[in-house]
């Protein structure tokens, strides 16, 4: 399969693997997707108290396409509010690494992914928290 | 080639590190996708070439020079082809590849026998060639039983008995699988077929060349061969159809009634000539060549038990053929896998590497994980591969399998000590 430019550097050269501690109030974790569909996504966000995802982190098994998908989408958070980040589509991720139809799951995935972290990071501060914050 | 070889040979420390620049630097690629198809000896490209050119003649042409010629070659071939296998030239029936040879035998057996046997049995784990071969006659109104496998790929023999009707025609069983290359026990599948006078099909394209094969011992009643897999051009393949009890079929490509009726067509002289040196190749060399690639097949499979752990080979270990080496590596997707070695051949059972998007049909049925058969890649060791290449794949592979699971969740998880299947996933 021809993949773009953009997609095998994000592959070749991922941005932030890694894992922060799951547990600290600050840190939101998304885990989506399954191993018998051939692909996990475990992303995670840092946000300050002022709602503004400091650093985000990602782990990633799946295809070449998941994981750039999710190293983009990690990029891309940095430094956005809650609201911001939640709101960014898959088709963007689509669009900027150019996947090919059959790999469109991996962007969905990877939006999924996020929200599913924002989820988390409000659920575990209390949604009212958060929003006052904001 | 030689050249680039000779690079690689570095002492051990050095391996590592350089292995992975040669993958950086573009290096040649490594052919290690021998199930897929094999390159051409050179000895068969040149005993096909006068056939191309000053022996062209049509085999069928009886009233000169140029067809007796090519009719000669033809002859010689089909000698070639059916000494490989124990059987007699008269039963070896030329056809553009494996694929049409069993369709022949599925479709042309079960057309001729099917009025008063409409019944047929194959193996779920069989090529897509003979088991859509199979659907098509169950559109047709056929009968089609489809045997599971244990989880070492092999068919169960007592599921065979059981499955034999007095309407079943057909018995159709790969001798060798093309992923996991498992060796069915055909000389028992055989006796039971015979006892129970049910014709005994078997697709041994990846088998012939690896396995010793002889269709009176085995009681073969209808066998396809293919030459691309063995060494020889792609476009030509063989089936072997006995003559004594006689398997009667109904051709499926019809016109000047060659090849006794059972596949018109000129005859394509050139490949038919390099079909029949290359198992005439084999039938001399073959002892030796599946010893070597025995020995090459061990120490890969050392070399990555030694560096790796949790990898499992697909298929059983002991009856498999030397060539294949099919190998999970849990928690690192195959398609990733095969991005991170592009230069280095290989073919995945992952999703992601098919169509369908669906992992290996084979190695579901054997009952592996499906989170495992997505980590598989199969190993083909053949002719030309040499100790050098299998250090640079081991190198490469095990590299990319160590950077992946850094960046696998399973394998944090794993690590962590949480069981990936206490998880509750939301399936996609």
């Amino acid at each position: 399969m021809a993949y773009s430019e953009k997609l095998i550097d994000h592959y070749e050269n991922p941005r932030n693997v890694g894992s922060m501690d799951k547990n600290e109030t600050s840190v939101g974790t998304g885990l989506v997707g399954a191993p018998a569909c051939g692909d996990v996504m475990k992303l995670q966000i840092k946000v300050t108290p002022e709602g503004i995802i400091e650093d985000a982190k990602f782990k990633t098994f799946g295809c070449g396409s998941a994981i750039a998908s999710s190293s983009l989408i990690t990029e891309w958070v940095k430094g956005k509010s809650l609201d911001e980040a939640g709101s960014i589509a898959n088709s963007q991720i689509a669009q900027e690494l150019a996947l090919p139809p059959v790999k469109i799951h991996c962007s969905i995935l990877a939006e999924d992914a996020i929200k599913a972290a924002i989820s988390d990071y409000k659920t575990k501060n209390g949604a009212a928290d958060v929003d006052a914050a904001e | 080639m030689q050249r680039a070889r000779r690079r690689v040979t570095l002492p051990d420390k050095r391996v590592s590190e350089e292995a992975f620049k040669m993958n950086e630097l573009k290096a040649k690629p490594i052919y290690l996708d021998y199930q897929a198809t094999t390159p051409t000896d050179p000895r068969v490209v040149d005993a096909m070439l006068p056939y191309f050119t000053e022996k062209f003649g049509n085999p069928h042409s009886r009233n000169h020079s140029f067809g007796w010629e090519a009719e000669d070659a033809v002859d010689v071939a089909r000698g070639q082809v059916a000494k490989i296998i124990g059987a007699s030239a008269k039963e070896i029936i030329f056809t553009s590849g494996a694929t049409e040879s069993n369709n022949l035998a599925l479709k042309g057996v079960m057309k001729f026998y099917g009025k008063k046997k409409p019944h047929m049995i194959t193996v779920v784990t069989e090529h897509k060639c003979v088991l859509d071969s199979a659907r098509h006659l169950e559109q047709e109104g056929y009968k089609v039983t489809y045997l599971g496998v244990k989880d070492n790929g092999l068919i169960d023999l007592e599921e065979l008995k059981a499955a034999i009707t007095d309407e079943t025609a057909l018995v159709s069983v790969m001798g060798v699988n093309n992923e996991i290359g498992v060796i069915q026990p055909l000389k028992e599948i055989g006796e039971i077929c015979r006892e129970r006078k049910v014709f005994f099909h078997t697709d041994c394209a990846q088998a012939v060349g690896k396995i010793d094969l002889d269709v009176d011992d085995m009681k073969i009643d209808l066998m396809s061969i293919s030459g691309h897999k063995i060494y020889g051009p792609k476009g030509i393949g063989a089936l072997y159809v006995r003559r004594r009890p006689r398997v009667r079929v109904i051709a499926q490509i019809t016109g000047g009634g060659q090849e006794r009726g059972m596949r018109s067509g000129t005859l394509a002289t050139p490949l038919i000539v390099g079909l029949g040196k290359a198992c005439d190749i084999l039938s001399n060399e073959m002892a030796e060549e599946n010893a070597r690639i025995t020995e090459l097949r061990d120490y890969t499979l050392q070399r990555f038990r030694d560096r790796l752990e949790d990898i499992y080979v697909n298929g059983d270990e002991h009856e498999r053929v030397s060539g294949n080496l099919n190998i999970s590596f849990a928690y690192v997707e195959g398609e990733s896998l095969l991005m991170d070695i592009k230069n280095i051949a290989v073919s995945s059972g992952s999703a992601c590497t098919s169509a369908s998007l669906e992992p290996s049909y084979v190695l579901r049925a054997l009952g592996v994980d499906e989170e495992l058969a997505h980590t598989s890649l199969r190993i083909g060791i053949g002719r030309y591969t040499t100790k050098e290449e299998l250090d640079q794949a081991v190198e490469s592979i095990c590299v990319a399998v160590e950077r992946l699971r850094e960046m696998s969740p399973l394998w944090e998880m794993a690590q962590e000590g949480i069981d990936i299947k206490s998880i509750e996933w939301a399936e996609h």
